[in-house]
């Protein structure tokens, strides 16, 4: 958790001391394929501890957001942010030292199909040349999280596909890391297996304090993740009493033409009136 | 149409320009750490040993028909006892690099395109630049070298079995004299011979593998996009080996003298 920071105090600490309590931050980013404006000056922060869910119809922009933020594809203009760093400012080769302290889901998971569970889960500690015990004892841990242990020599293709994105999860948190992006880790699976990739980035959520930016187009995923809380002590999520003061950190960005058209709460969100907002709901 | 052909161009000149940054950033991985020498060695076990039995047998049987051919032409002025020679230089200049990078080329161009457009279209790519992985250190400077150092020892391997081919058919159809065959084809050789022959297989595996992987890193639109990317990775290699085979048969006849 702690290794983020210390990315940014070792060499960016001016700027982090300006980003303080963000983790990350768009200012004005303007994106665009070919002739197709998908993001038009967007501007919106995610503050550390903090779950921002994106939502938005197909092809708003919601996962290039999340592309964008690694550093994977480059804005036309405008400034990105993590933890203080200006991504957009950053050549290829500097990113990759960032992007080890980020995790990303990817929406078809993106597990390397010739590696095994555990290889695919330990990939990131791989590359920090870690010992072998000590990368054993953390994909055990990992996939323990994910409660998928009992995989660890099977392949990406004899798994179903929300084991697929188990371990997904699996290794994206391995290494710890601060903000996690999460691209439709829920899309196309019954809603059972749903709820349970729901609960496992609640539990990150509330055991953990990472920060984290969410696509879905599952809407009652999104107000699953801003209702319950994750209790250690049941080992499962619970919903939160209306009653109660407890905080989620979890907010909503809804897009519309390239542009944040709505920013808010869950309850702020389910109280518009907004004539756009009440459809994109209902539908 | 005017409009089309800029485009055309343009894209074209864009395909240069991202293959010769690719090409460039593979090489330059090869003096930074880290260094994937594991997958190094994969590669040249899949590349090298792995392409073996194909070269092999392109290596023999052109051997052999070239002996047939040439005789067949020399018998006519009476100079058949130079069979050994002209197959030997022709191997070892020409036939040997050539139809071995194609051989290479065809089995594993195909192979490179078609894993790295699988992981491109199927966001593996993405996800290993996700997690600090340079894709480019990774997954084609491993296959560049393996490519470049195993091309080197099969054309070897290849001039080698041409030669024991054409002997071969020398001696039991040819009714040549064995030692006056092997002699004829060693004496003939100079230096200059060999250094070309060794040094066609260097560009050609340069070639072979950054086609292969840029074509399979260029990879769009699912599984039709990566079949695709495989014709054309195939396609581009075989063609880039014979262009660059003459310009550089040229260039080393006008370096090191001519014949």
């Amino acid at each position: 958790m702690s290794e983020a920071r210390h990315f940014v105090s070792e060499g960016h600490s001016a700027q982090g001391l300006v980003f303080n309590n963000r983790a990350v931050v768009f200012e004005n980013v303007c994106l665009s394929f070919d002739e197709q404006v998908v993001l038009d000056g967007l501007s919106f922060e995610l503050e550390h501890g903090a779950t921002k869910v994106l939502l938005g119809v197909a092809g708003s922009g919601k996962s290039s957001i999340l592309k964008l933020t690694l550093g994977l594809i480059r804005p036309d203009s405008g400034r990105i942010y993590v933890h203080g760093i200006e991504v957009t400012a950053m050549k290829e080769r500097e990113l990759f030292d960032l992007r080890r302290h980020l995790g990303m889901v990817f929406q078809e998971s993106a597990l390397f199909d010739s590696l095994t569970v555990g290889d695919n889960v330990a990939y990131p500690l791989r590359e920090e040349s870690l010992s072998d015990e000590e990368i054993e004892r953390r994909v055990t841990e990992a996939l323990r999280f994910v409660e998928l242990e009992h995989t660890t020599q099977l392949f990406p293709a004899e798994l179903s596909g929300g084991m697929r994105r188990r371990v997904a999860i699996a290794r994206a948190i391995i290494s710890n890391p601060e903000v996690l992006l999460y691209d439709s880790p829920s899309a196309g699976l019954d809603p059972v297996t749903s709820t349970t990739i729901i609960e496992l980035l609640v539990k990150q959520r509330d055991v953990y304090q990472s920060s984290a930016l969410l696509v879905t187009h599952r809407l009652q995923d999104a107000f699953l993740m801003a209702t319950h809380r994750y209790s250690q002590e049941q080992k499962h999520m619970l919903p939160v009493p209306p009653d109660s003061d407890w905080d989620s950190k979890t907010s909503f960005l809804v897009l519309k033409d390239g542009k944040k058209y709505f920013e808010g709460d869950a309850a702020k969100l389910a109280r518009s009136e907004n004539q756009y907002i009440r459809e994109y709901l209902t539908v | 149409m005017a409009f089309s052909l800029s485009e055309h161009v343009k894209s074209n000149v864009l395909a240069v320009q991202e293959y010769s940054i690719l090409s460039l950033r593979a090489v330059r991985s090869l003096f930074s750490q880290p260094r994937y020498l594991g997958d190094m060695m994969q590669q040249m076990d899949v590349i090298g040993v792995g392409s073996l039995p194909i070269v092999l047998l392109t290596g023999f049987f052109t051997g052999a028909v070239l002996a047939l051919q040439t005789a067949n032409s020399l018998a006519r002025f009476g100079a058949l006892s130079f069979t050994g020679q002209i197959v030997s230089m022709s191997m070892v200049r020409e036939l040997g690099p050539v139809l071995t990078s194609l051989m290479v080329a065809g089995r594993n161009s195909s192979g490179m395109a078609s894993e790295l457009g699988s992981m491109q279209v199927t966001e593996q790519i993405d996800a290993m630049r996700a997690l600090g992985t340079d894709p480019i250190r990774k997954l084609v400077t491993p296959r560049l070298t393996a490519t470049i150092f195993m091309l080197f020892f099969l054309t070897i391997l290849s001039d080698l079995v041409g030669l024991a081919g054409g002997s071969a058919i020398a001696v039991f159809l040819l009714r040549l004299d064995l030692n006056q065959y092997w002699t004829s084809a060693w004496q003939t050789l100079r230096y200059s011979d060999v250094f070309m022959g060794l040094l066609k297989p260097v560009l050609f595996g340069f070639i072979i593998a950054t086609v292969g992987c840029y074509y399979g890193l260029s990879a769009r639109g699912g599984t039709q996009g990566v079949g695709r990317a495989t014709t054309q990775a195939v396609v581009a290699a075989s063609v880039l080996i014979l262009a660059v085979d003459f310009f550089a048969t040229r260039l080393l006849m006008v370096l090191l003298g001519p014949l």
